[in-house]
């Protein structure tokens, strides 16, 4: 094993680690906006705008991540006649994917708050909408924060697939160092490593963050 | 105050409510009575649309339900529940704040002056910097009385509002209800607090099997009960 290799490859394989964290974060971020809404929308009594979420959300776990990236990098510019930057194409893949895995956590997180907190906020004279705005997403913020974490964990692993499309985050910056140096073992040895530090690190944060948050549940 | 005509309501091909009428006037307290899975509680959740009557006509204070903005109605009726439902995530003062905030408009420092107006009216001035989970039942209770209060509703719904509490903790809750009733507020209570009927109830119904089967003051009801159903069902209780 050359640890001689390894250390000279570390500078860029922490870059490549930089830029898959700023694409998971970003997809993750936007995934949440995207997620909240699709997944009120899946419980919606509005039979259409149910219907909508849920073929989303279907479509969207019953393809793999890896085609969902072919169809916006080579399927989508067939259509507009436009090719896309890399990375535009891979936050959109991610995002759009992580959306309809974080609908389901918030689906979940919302029916597990107890009917009768709808009931008492409607009772008081408040829309739909204000009681789950004031009411119900506020307690099921605290009840998603393990599976969102979860969430956070297996896209940032999945993130490795947008190296498919030349995208240089940490995986596609390893394949490059081994292509001018042929030490498959010492890099991926490298790169897993790298994976595995970042994911146990956002595990005890989420972990962290739970313990907070729960304290606040119980006050 | 409340007029309801021919409420039917059925869950799937259970058919709870038969065909009820009702009127309740302005400042009086009619209880409910009735062995459980009477719909006596479905009843009361059909008359702030909580559950929605399978046919009928019900107004409330001039308002037809069906016809005008629901949350309009609502606003005018505040609802005691069995489980008292208040938002564990907010103190009680913000649990009593919210809804005339964001309902009625009303700003902060007034709502908040009338909280801790209607917080010592239950008895419980110094705990609104307290969290739910922070109170015994019978407070929570209270506090749900104030936090509907707080809409200043014309009428008081309670769903058994003594049913999930210890027995130490029942007279704290009936005393706000029956300081109420002297206020002159028009209530309708479902309850299996007979004492509370005697005492307060302007009107008691017996409800059985989705129909009211037997009306009156508590003393005709307690003392002469016609139907035998009504017989049997306050043999068992009192």
């Amino acid at each position: 094993m050359n640890f001689e290799l390894m250390w000279q490859a570390m500078p860029l394989l922490l870059t490549g680690a930089g830029v898959t964290v700023q694409i998971t974060a970003l997809s993750v971020m936007i995934g949440i906006v995207i997620g909240l809404f699709v997944g009120v929308a899946r419980i919606s009594t509005y039979q259409i705008i149910h219907l909508i979420a849920a073929v989303y959300v279907d479509f969207l776990r019953g393809t793999p991540l890896l085609v969902q990236i072919f169809l916006v990098y080579f399927a989508l510019p067939v259509v507009t006649g436009q090719r896309i930057d890399p990375f535009i194409a891979a936050i959109a893949a991610c995002s759009i994917n992580s959306s309809a895995y974080v609908a389901e956590i918030f689906r979940a997180g919302i029916q597990s708050i107890d009917a009768g907190q709808m009931e008492a906020g409607r009772s008081l004279g408040m829309s739909w909408m204000q009681t789950m705005r004031y009411i119900i997403v506020p307690q099921a913020a605290r009840r998603v924060i393990p599976p969102l974490g979860n969430e956070f964990i297996a896209l940032l692993k999945d993130s490795s697939l947008v190296s498919v499309i030349g995208f240089e985050e940490l995986t596609r910056r390893g394949q490059l160092i081994i292509a001018r140096t042929y030490a498959s073992l010492e890099i991926w040895l490298c790169v897993a490593i790298i994976y595995l530090v970042m994911t146990v690190s956002i595990s005890r944060l989420v972990a962290w963050l739970e313990r907070r948050y729960k304290i606040d549940d119980q006050r | 105050m409340i007029s309801v005509r021919n409420l039917r309501k059925s869950f799937g091909s259970v058919e709870v409510l038969k065909g009820i009428d009702l009127d309740i006037a302005e400042k009086e307290v009619v209880v409910i009575i009735g062995p459980s899975g009477s719909g006596k509680s479905t009843l009361l959740r059909c008359i702030n649309y909580l559950e929605q009557p399978t046919s009928g006509e019900i107004v409330v204070d001039g308002m037809k339900l069906g016809e005008t903005d629901i949350n309009k109605v609502r606003a005018e009726v505040g609802m005691v529940f069995q489980r008292f439902n208040l938002f564990p995530h907010m103190t009680v003062m913000d649990n009593i704040t919210l809804a005339p905030m964001k309902v009625r408009g009303v700003s902060k420092e007034e709502a908040e002056a009338d909280a801790l107006r209607l917080l010592e009216k239950v008895g419980l001035a110094d705990r609104a910097a307290a969290y739910p989970e922070q109170l015994s039942g019978g407070q929570q209770q209270r506090v749900a009385i104030a936090r509907a209060l707080a809409m200043k509703p014309k009428v008081m719904l309670f769903d058994e509002p003594t049913s999930a509490l210890d027995p130490e903790m029942v007279k704290e809750v009936l005393e706000v209800m029956k300081e109420l009733a002297r206020e002159g507020m028009t209530m309708a209570v479902v309850t299996h607090e007979m004492g509370f009927a005697r005492e307060v109830g302007d009107r008691v119904l017996f409800v059985d099997y989705g129909v009211i089967l037997e009306q009156g003051t508590p003393e005709e009801i307690f003392s002469h009960p016609k139907e035998e159903r009504m017989q049997e069902f306050l043999s068992k209780i009192l």
